[in-house]
């Protein structure tokens, strides 16, 4: 079964671009604009990996991540965060709310699907 | 890439807009911090989206604003008129750049970076900060040939809360190269102090590649901060002279710091093998022994793997009757070994008993040895039928393209050799049965070619090959009249689809339309039954109407040997190959007594159907008071074999009965045992044929 991974970022380019390679590698993949759209888009269906962007307006990452670990369901699965170089200590945060792994913008659709593959298998 | 470029630039100009409103907002309320976050997420995004989009210029030039930023949220810069300006300048510049391209190396552009710089005064910070996932591979170490480094991968407990899985990363690990993994699992605490969520488990992995050790670092790059991770380099090629051996046990154990040297002094002065001492002493767990002892192991196969290449690869050819002659001599030693065996067990001789374990072990891998010899890839027939695919296609004016998969699938000789003519005909079938021709494909809305994709894979003691095309299907009712109007079944035979496409190998039997000189001549499938029957194997046959055909050929991978299980019925053994074997279990007389009458027994709230060995061959005599059943997998059916004892598990030698007995129906060949007894193979497809019809 094609497992499922939801995108969320404020950007709608970069979740189409993250979206576009997902599917290409095969990934079902669901769309969400911020945090608190993921969190809605998540309950009731499960998803294998979390991709978020890091500053959302309404909920943003670290926030999110730490609401889904909260959540039984989602205490193992693995979260990656997008952030940029320039946020190192956003990076640890992350790590601390429970985050998986990061990828540092810009990034390539390869490097992507690499960091999906470390993760998710 | 250009729709996403288009929808960035899309988004951009978006976010230029709002930009553009949250700096008028923010001249007016200079603390709303709410607003500040806005203009820092809009800048972010462009620049994170930009780069990723080909749009260096925006993105660098975006980054000194985001940075000014930055500062500006967490309060380190104040919003002021002239920071408001500037950014407005900057926003117009990325406006500019983005419609009309430019590398914003422009004066206009430095001079905006210029005084942003000025403002946040914050470059040294900015320049230190570095990438941490995008750490180089190119070390000061230049990766050249293959090192193998001892990798000790100890993660903190809470490691499964961060969604990380350690067995990705050692399969990552794997990917680079040969590699040895040993978990240690001596830290795993009783079961009323584990903690199911918490990670116990540590590894050593001895690992040999051609990376370097930033590249093994960048596999646990998330993890970092999660584990110990310890990488040493412990052999590099051309690292010491051929004859000299590896680190002993004892310094690979200081090396990994799993002992001190005084302790292994003190040790190593009792006189016994180090490994068992250093157990019992209890210095050391026995894990690190092992793991120890693998490292050895693992060095020693790459040191031997590196040598060949000055010797080359040597191989020679021998006569495949000598290797015949060699598997029957292993077949007699086997049986002869069979005999050692229960002598020793009988004998109540510990010493007896074990030159016979040893002979056992001895002979096991001397079978498994020699039957590999005679192991051939199965790729050199599927490529032969490349040309014939291409031929035929040709002569039968249809485009037709071959696909093969597994084609490094090993079989015994004699199962290859006799798998040609099979598949021939089968191919052949599909070509000209099954696969319509190209007017006929695109009427049914495919695709003008059609595909015969040809697959061998391994499962369990078995190979599957595989035939598929994407043609026509079989018509279960036209199988049906057919079958009918030829007089292969009654006109009112009730048949599962499955039993109509088994239809086809039945003797005399031809759909097609017209003969033609390619197939269709009602013999073919018929024969390919018999030569696959010959070769102990199963031919299943699924199809869906106008999608396609897959026969599916179950073979065993090889003919001489087997494990079977040994049965007994009154004085009589026969032997049931023991890949059929799903369990065995015991039934009462009562409970017999119904089975047999009904041909049919439950067993754990399922009904299967039942058949009575004793019965079924005739043997006279009393059956024993609880009668044992051996519960078969029959081509996905379970059915139950009544005997009257189960003996156990044996090595089968299998001898074909001579000419005068080879058409005895349920058995398959013979087999002599340990005390020189004969015991007759059964052969159960055959057996559940029989009697499935004769009831």
């Amino acid at each position: 079964m094609a497992k499922n991974i939801i995108t969320v970022d404020d950007s709608a380019s970069v979740r189409q671009m993250v979206s576009f390679t997902l599917k290409g590698a095969g990934y079902g993949v669901v769309e969400a604009g911020d945090g608190k759209e993921a969190l809605a888009k998540l309950t009731g269906n499960k998803v294998d990996m979390v991709i978020t962007d890091l500053n959302m307006p309404n909920m943003n990452g670290i926030e999110l991540i730490k609401a889904l670990r909260a959540n039984p369901l989602y205490k193992f699965v693995p979260i990656v965060l997008l952030t940029t170089e320039s946020q190192d200590a956003k990076k640890q945060e992350g790590r601390a709310a429970g985050a998986t792994g990061w990828i540092v913008k810009p990034f390539k659709p390869d490097q992507l699907l690499s960091v999906v593959k470390k993760v998710l298998g | 890439m250009d729709v996403h470029a288009e929808a960035f630039k899309e988004e951009a100009y978006e976010l230029l807009a709002e930009l553009e409103t949250s700096l008028l907002e923010l001249e007016e309320r200079p603390d709303d911090s709410e607003v500040v976050g806005r203009v820092f997420r809009a800048m972010h995004t462009i620049k994170g989206s930009g780069a990723m989009f080909g749009f260096d210029a925006v993105s660098e030039f975006t980054h000194e604003v985001e940075t000014a930023f930055d500062r500006v949220r967490e309060g380190f810069i104040q919003v002021t008129p002239e920071l408001i300006s500037l950014t407005l300048q900057a926003r117009d510049k990325i406006l500019d750049l983005l419609d009309n391209g430019g590398d914003g190396q422009d004066a206009e552009a430095r001079q905006i970076v210029k005084d942003f710089q000025r403002i946040c005064c914050c470059r040294e910070s900015c320049q230190t900060e570095t990438s941490a996932p995008k750490t180089t591979g190119s070390g000061p170490s230049p990766a050249s040939g293959s090192r193998t480094y001892r990798i000790r991968f100890k993660p903190v407990p809470s490691l499964f809360v961060s969604g990380s899985n350690p067995l990705l990363l050692l399969a990552e690990l794997q990917e680079m190269g040969e590699s040895t993994v040993i978990a240690h699992l001596d830290t795993i605490p009783m079961l009323d102090e584990y903690v199911p969520e918490e990670c116990y488990t540590f590894w050593d992995i001895i690992l040999t590649t051609d990376k370097d050790e930033n590249g093994i670092r960048d596999v646990f790059i998330f993890v970092e901060d999660l584990c110990e991770l310890r990488i040493d380099v412990i052999y590099e090629e051309g690292d010491f002279e051929e004859h000299e051996e590896y680190k002993r046990l004892g310094e690979i154990l200081i090396e990994r710091g799993d002992i001190s040297a005084e302790a292994l002094n003190e040790i190593i002065g009792q006189q016994q093998r180090l490994g068992e001492k250093l157990v019992q002493s209890r210095t050391v767990e026995q894990s690190r022994i092992d793991a120890a002892l693998l490292e050895q192991e693992h060095i020693k196969k790459i040191r031997e793997k590196a040598q060949p290449k000055a010797k080359a690869a040597s191989s020679i050819r021998v006569d495949s009757t000598r290797l015949d002659n060699l598997v029957d001599l292993v077949g007699e030693l086997v049986t002869v070994q069979a005999r050692l065996t229960q002598k020793a067990d009988g004998a109540q001789d510990p010493d007896l008993l074990l030159i016979a374990e040893e002979v056992e072990r001895l002979t096991t891998e001397l079978r498994d040895n020699t039957m590999s010899i005679r192991m051939l890839p199965i790729g050199s027939t599927f490529s032969k039928f490349r040309r014939l695919v291409r031929d035929l296609s040709r002569d039968l004016g249809k485009e037709i393209e071959m696909t093969t998969e597994g084609a490094e699938t090993e079989l015994d000789k004699t199962v290859i050799d006799q798998l040609n003519d099979p598949l021939v005909h089968i191919i052949r079938n599909s070509l000209d049965h099954g696969i319509e021709s190209p007017q006929a494909r695109l009427a049914a809305g495919k695709g003008k070619g059609g595909t015969v994709h040809l697959s061998a894979r391994h499962s369990g003691a078995f190979v599957l090959i595989e035939i598929r095309d994407d043609g026509a299907g079989l018509d279960p009712e036209k199988l049906r009249a057919k079958a009918v109007s030829k007089g292969l079944i009654a006109a009112d035979a009730d048949l599962s689809k499955e039993e109509c496409y088994a239809l086809i190998l039945a003797a005399g039997f031809s759909t097609a339309e017209k003969v033609t000189d390619v197939s269709g001549r009602g013999v073919g499938m018929d024969v390919v039954k018999r030569s696959i029957d010959n070769l102990r194997g199963e031919i299943g046959i699924h199809s869906e109407l106008g999608v396609g055909t897959t026969i599916t050929l179950k073979l065993p991978l090889t003919l001489a040997i087997i494990d079977g299980l040994l049965v007994k019925i009154s004085a009589d053994f026969f032997v049931i190959p023991l890949s059929m074997v799903d369990e065995c279990i015991e039934l009462t007389r009562e409970e017999a007594f119904l089975a047999k009458k009904r041909s049919m027994m439950t067993f754990r709230n399922d009904i299967f159907s039942y058949i009575n060995l004793r019965d079924s061959f005739a043997i006279s005599g009393e059956p024993p008071a609880i009668e044992r059943v051996v519960l078969a997998n029959v081509k996905g059916e379970r059915i139950g074999f009544g005997v009257d004892q189960v003996i156990g598990q044996h090595q089968t030698v299998i001898k074909t009965l001579s000419n005068v007995y080879k058409d005895v129906s349920g058995i398959s060949g013979a087999t002599i045992l340990g005390d020189g007894t004969v015991a007759l193979v059964l052969d159960v497809n055959q057996l559940v044929q029989d009697n499935t019809h004769g009831a």
